[in-house]
């Protein structure tokens, strides 16, 4: 049977602050273990939750970006359960007032076609602690820094259909995090953490199978493995006849596999209801046009300018304004070579498809954007065509530090275009190649391209395309 | 409502209480009691009210971003019933 | 004598040098050991207050003087002290040193009043008679085989005994009222947040508030003008300037106008009581206030809602006490869910488990809406019922408990009746109104109280109101008859 994947995520991004949300702790990551827990952190008795005011701006700058509505209340709810390093019996979260409802982002597929993924909404709540399983024999250690780093958590509708959809959704929401100055988007230091819920149903059915729920992912490789091995894992059981229980499972990168989480499996009633420790909060308007004022412009603004200002295809224009620093990149280019159609398909085509993918997380394209626009101006007055530009490109990929002027002079790399010099060749070519210049003649147009390549080679490739193009046709006629 | 032991015990299990198996119907009925006793609420229609979370209806002040406490581990370690190395330690938690 | 003084007059005392704070403080430790069978501390600081009272004697030769330099003030053992225990009546706290103080503890020291102690409570303010209390129950000062009513009972039979000058409470269904109407003392419960609740033990947050046990409508005037005002950590609490309540106090009861609402005066309000009440009124009456009855339909529905609301808030305040950073942990654990599990069983008393229990139950799935949700819509009823009756009344009278001080064990058995004597005191907690008790009289030997309650922030209009009907009348004078420990012998 054809199965097909159903994904939904649940993204929860560290809010780039210096202290946390209830508590006047600091954040700064590796910190001594318990040396950041402030009394209000660890929940002791008489002690009070205030909220930091520097979380509103960035999670509505979220929701902003991804076209959300911002509630003007939105209200605190307490999460309760017990664990170790849950410090207060119960976390506060956001159930059902959160800051941001709704919204939708455009994430770029493989092959260049984009994808709308509805996002459910977005809350603030509190991280809880950490706890330490290796460190003691019998006993496990709770540090309690990370109780009270505020997160928002950003939940997707179950809008994705395989793993690597899920992974350019999530390499989206960090990018654009981290592009708003939302989160520092540190992934190693447990900024960014997915939590993927996975189902599949057979294809062509309306009905959503029964899902689990993958916890606490924090890389990209370690997601797209943990969701490939969950639906290879679910194929399994309901293809063998038996049935999906809906659980929690944790994800072994050591193992690549996902396990049932036994301590979760009793079946959770986190009786939320309001924080009655803290009031709803309201903005209005003019708060939220205040932060729309500061934002950088978004992805979604910038691709219908670059549609305006550069004529690109809107999936052009969503490619390249999908990640800031491709956009800068590409506009710096533009602003040099002046020709915003040129600019896009290179640095579309030739630049992305060279970056590594795996590193999309430290994007650096080593080639700086001054000397891409020299290159395509080299093109545009016809120094030199295309195909040794892609070379030279990737020399510069290399090598990114030297005269492009000179070394096109040094390598004669200039293109071919004087009439006199490429006459004699084109006349050899159709000299030795008799047979084809007969059937051109006789009406096989096709074989142009035949005529041109040989003469392309005759001159290492340098000869100018469209002068080669004309003057072979010239002579069979 | 009345609160019968596998009740008692679903909430014990939520609340973390050990509730032996032979108080567990006498607190049902304790609980019972009260849930007679608040019973008379269902007689109100508070159809379209908006529930009061919190007496005062006004709207949180917040806080500015600044970190303003200290490492305070050894004394709020003073009093933590086993800690080591900084950590606080509790029985093997087994995922 | 200097014990059964007031504030204002011990302050009077301390300035012309009738005593030294010294004398004064050692005068109240000397009671409260010979009185130490009625319980009421939980802590007694003689070390300390003694000292702070020799600094607050040089303070004043050198002029530096606050408004309560070289006063004795009990805390209730809710508030945390640094350095000192804070148990919450609960040997769930029997070895917790808090680590900061409560904002009303700062700003009591702050006015240079000395701490004498911790008083006794019910566990983590569950109770209306101070026996869940895991420190033993309090004796009723006026007759020791009642009970003190509570959770507030040691700080009002301390107050009542003479063994501080005054005492910190806190309400969160009647607690500093109903126990002052049974010891014969005057207790605020403020407008909701009127006090930071910072460093306060929560019993049910949206519910608690704190407030002053006083002998006089003036001391506790004195002490609220102290104890409020805004506080950075706390963000329920109000930020509103605070008044100079004492100004207020002399405000005439010309023109008054007094709500009386007929629910006051239902079935279940002993006959003793009801006719001191209606004295008392006469009083006003005769002081140029005019009385009016009004209508509060919903307030029938106070016990039920309030009986919603607090075991729910409590279930998760509570759910802290895991034996995982402070507080008790039970004896070698066998894994981490026996740990949570015996820790808790074993520290907390049965009222408190049970609170926990029933507050869950309605906060669980399927039970929300019908109880919790519910309760807060009712809630909003009852404001909105006073709401009403503000604008056609000053402030409201009525009973502060059903009946006078119950005998100890009397309603240990029935948790319902129990709950019951809170029945006039919960409806100013879910609307967030102040509300006061003042003696007013006795039945059968017996100290009966008034409950005032006032409009949101109006603490100045029913302290003022409670002042010239102190001035008027002796009741909080009167001081009970009590025999030593040595003695009970």
């Amino acid at each position: 049977m054809k199965w097909e994947p159903i994904i939904g995520l649940e993204i929860h991004v560290q809010l780039q602050t210096k202290s946390k949300i209830f508590s006047g702790a600091s954040t700064v990551f590796g910190a001594e273990p318990n040396t950041q827990a402030s009394s209000i952190d660890l929940g002791l008795p008489g002690v009070l939750p205030v909220v930091n005011a520097e979380v509103y701006p960035r999670a509505v700058a979220f929701g902003l970006s991804i076209g959300a509505e911002i509630s003007r209340v939105s209200v605190f709810d307490r999460k309760n359960y017990f664990y170790p390093d849950l410090p207060k019996g119960y976390q506060i979260t956001q159930m059902d007032k959160p800051i941001v409802v709704g919204g939708s982002v455009q994430i770029s597929l493989e092959n260049g076609i984009s994808k709308e993924i509805q996002i459910t909404r977005a809350h603030l709540e509190e991280d809880a602690g950490k706890s330490v399983h290796d460190e003691f024999a019998s006993s496990t250690g709770i540090d309690l820094n990370r109780a009270g780093v505020p997160l928002l958590e950003i939940v997707s509708e179950p809008d994705m259909r395989s793993a690597k959809e899920a992974v350019a959704y999530a390499r989206y929401i960090h990018q654009l995090v981290t592009y708003l100055g939302v989160s520092d988007g540190n992934m190693s230091e447990g900024s960014l953490r997915c939590d993927a819920n996975v189902s599949i149903r057979p294809i062509g059915a309306t009905k959503m199978g029964t899902r689990t729920e993958i916890k606490n992912v924090n890389s990209f490789r370690f997601l797209e493995n943990a969701i490939n091995f969950e639906i290879s894992r679910q194929k399994a059981v309901l293809e063998s006849g038996g049935h999906i229980t809906q659980e929690t499972r944790l994800y072994d990168p050591t193992r690549d596999e996902t396990r049932s989480m036994r301590s979760k499996e009793t079946a959770m009633d986190y009786r939320y209801f309001p924080e009655p420790d803290l009031l709803p909060i309201s903005i209005d308007d003019e708060y939220i046009a205040d932060i729309r004022k500061k934002m950088p412009e978004l992805p979604r603004e910038k691709a219908e300018r670059f549609v305006n200002n550069y004529q690109l295809t809107k999936a052009d224009a969503d490619t390249l304004a999908f990640d800031p620093i491709i956009a800068d990149y590409f506009e710096a280019t533009v602003n040099i070579c002046q020709d915003g159609k040129l600019a896009a398909n290179w640095v579309r085509v030739e630049i992305l498809g060279r970056l590594n993918k795996d590193t999309l997380e430290e994007k650096i394209i080593p080639v700086p954007s001054t000397e891409l626009g020299k290159l395509l101006n080299r093109i545009k007055d016809q120094t030199i065509n295309g195909k040794i530009a892609k070379e030279i490109l990737d020399t510069l990929w290399s090598s990114p530090t030297f005269n492009l002027d000179e070394y096109i002079k040094d390598h004669e790399l200039e293109q071919l275009s004087n009439s006199n010099a490429l006459e004699p060749l084109i006349e050899e070519v159709l000299k030795q190649n008799p047979k084809q210049a007969e059937q051109f003649r006789q009406g096989k147009t096709k074989l142009i391209g035949f005529f041109v390549g040989q003469v392309m080679k005759e001159t290492s490739g340098k000869a100018n395309p469209q002068q080669v193009n004309e003057l072979v046709l010239k002579k069979l006629s | 409502m009345k609160i019968d032991n596998e009740i008692v015990e679903n909430i014990a299990e939520l609340t973390q209480l050990e509730i032996a198996q032979e108080e567990l119907s006498v607190i049902g009925d304790k609980m019972s009691e009260v849930l007679a006793l608040v019973e008379e609420m269902q007689a109100v229609d508070t159809s379209g009210i908006e529930p009061v979370s919190n007496p005062l209806d006004v709207t949180q002040t917040l806080r500015p971003d600044i970190v303003t406490s200290e490492d305070n581990r050894e004394i709020y370690q003073s009093f933590a019933p086993e800690t080591r190395n900084g950590l606080y330690l509790v029985p093997k938690v087994i995922d | 004598m200097m014990h059964n003084e007031s504030i204002t007059e011990q302050l009077h005392s301390l300035t012309i040098g009738k005593y030294s704070s010294k004398e004064l403080t050692e005068n109240y430790i000397h009671r409260i050991k010979q009185l130490k069978h009625l319980n009421c501390f939980i802590s007694v600081l003689e070390e300390s207050a003694l000292q702070t009272a020799a600094d607050a004697d040089q303070a004043r030769y050198k002029g530096k003087v606050g408004p309560l330099t070289g006063i004795p003030i009990a805390h209730k053992d809710i508030f945390c002290t640094k350095n000192i225990a804070t148990t919450a009546g609960s040997q769930m706290l029997h070895n917790y040193i808090a680590p900061f103080d409560a904002t009303v503890v700062i700003k009591i020291a702050a006015a240079g009043a000395i701490t004498i102690g911790k008083t006794n409570m019910d566990e983590f303010a569950m109770g209306s008679s101070n026996e869940t209390s895991y420190y033993g129950a309090v004796q009723n000062p006026w007759d020791t085989d009642r009970v003190p009513g509570g959770s507030s009972g040691g700080s009002a039979a301390a107050v009542a005994a003479g063994l501080c000058s005054a005492a910190t409470g806190t309400d969160t269904g009647g607690s500093i009222r109903q126990p002052s109407a049974h010891c014969g003392i005057t207790g605020l419960k403020p407008t909701y947040g009127r006090i930071s609740r910072w460093g306060m033990i929560a019993f049910a947050s949206s519910l608690d508030q704190a407030g002053p046990m006083t002998r006089t409508a003036e001391d506790a005037a004195l002490l609220l003008a102290l104890m409020a005002g805004g506080d950075p950590k706390d963000s329920t609490c109000i930020r509103d300037d605070v008044p100079n309540y004492l100004e207020y106090l002399n405000t005439t009861l010309e023109g008054a106008r007094i709500g009386v609402c007929d629910d006051f005066f239902a079935d279940g309000l002993e006959a003793k009581s009801e006719e001191v009440i209606q004295d008392a009124l006469k009083i006003f009456e005769q002081l140029g206030a005019t009385t009016k009855s009004v209508k509060l339909p919903h307030i029938k529905y106070s016990v039920p809602a309030y009986y919603v609301i607090a075991p729910a808030e409590a279930s998760t305040n509570l759910s802290r006490y895991d034996g995982v950073r402070f507080g008790y942990r039970c004896k070698d654990p066998e894994n981490l869910n026996d740990m949570f599990k015996r820790s808790r069983s074993e520290g907390f008393g049965d009222e408190v488990k049970r609170r926990i229990m029933t507050g869950a139950f309605t906060l669980s799935t399927g039970y929300y809406d019908a109880y919790y949700r519910k309760a807060q819509q009712i809630r909003r009823l009852i404001k909105n019922d006073f709401h009403q009756a503000f604008n056609e009344v000053d402030f409201l009278i009525g009973p502060t408990a059903p009946q006078p001080a119950f005998m100890l064990g009397e309603k240990t058995e029935s948790h319902i009746d129990m709950y019951l004597q809170d029945i006039y005191t919960i409806a100013a907690n879910l609307a967030g109104l102040p509300a006061m008790s003042i003696p007013i009289g006795f039945s059968s030997k017996l100290p009966v109280g008034l409950q005032l309650i006032g409009n949101y922030l109006a603490e100045g209009t029913i302290l003022s109101a409670a002042h010239q009907y102190q001035k008027r009348t002796d009741w909080h004078k009167c001081f009970p008859m009590m025999t030593t420990s040595e003695s009970q012998r």
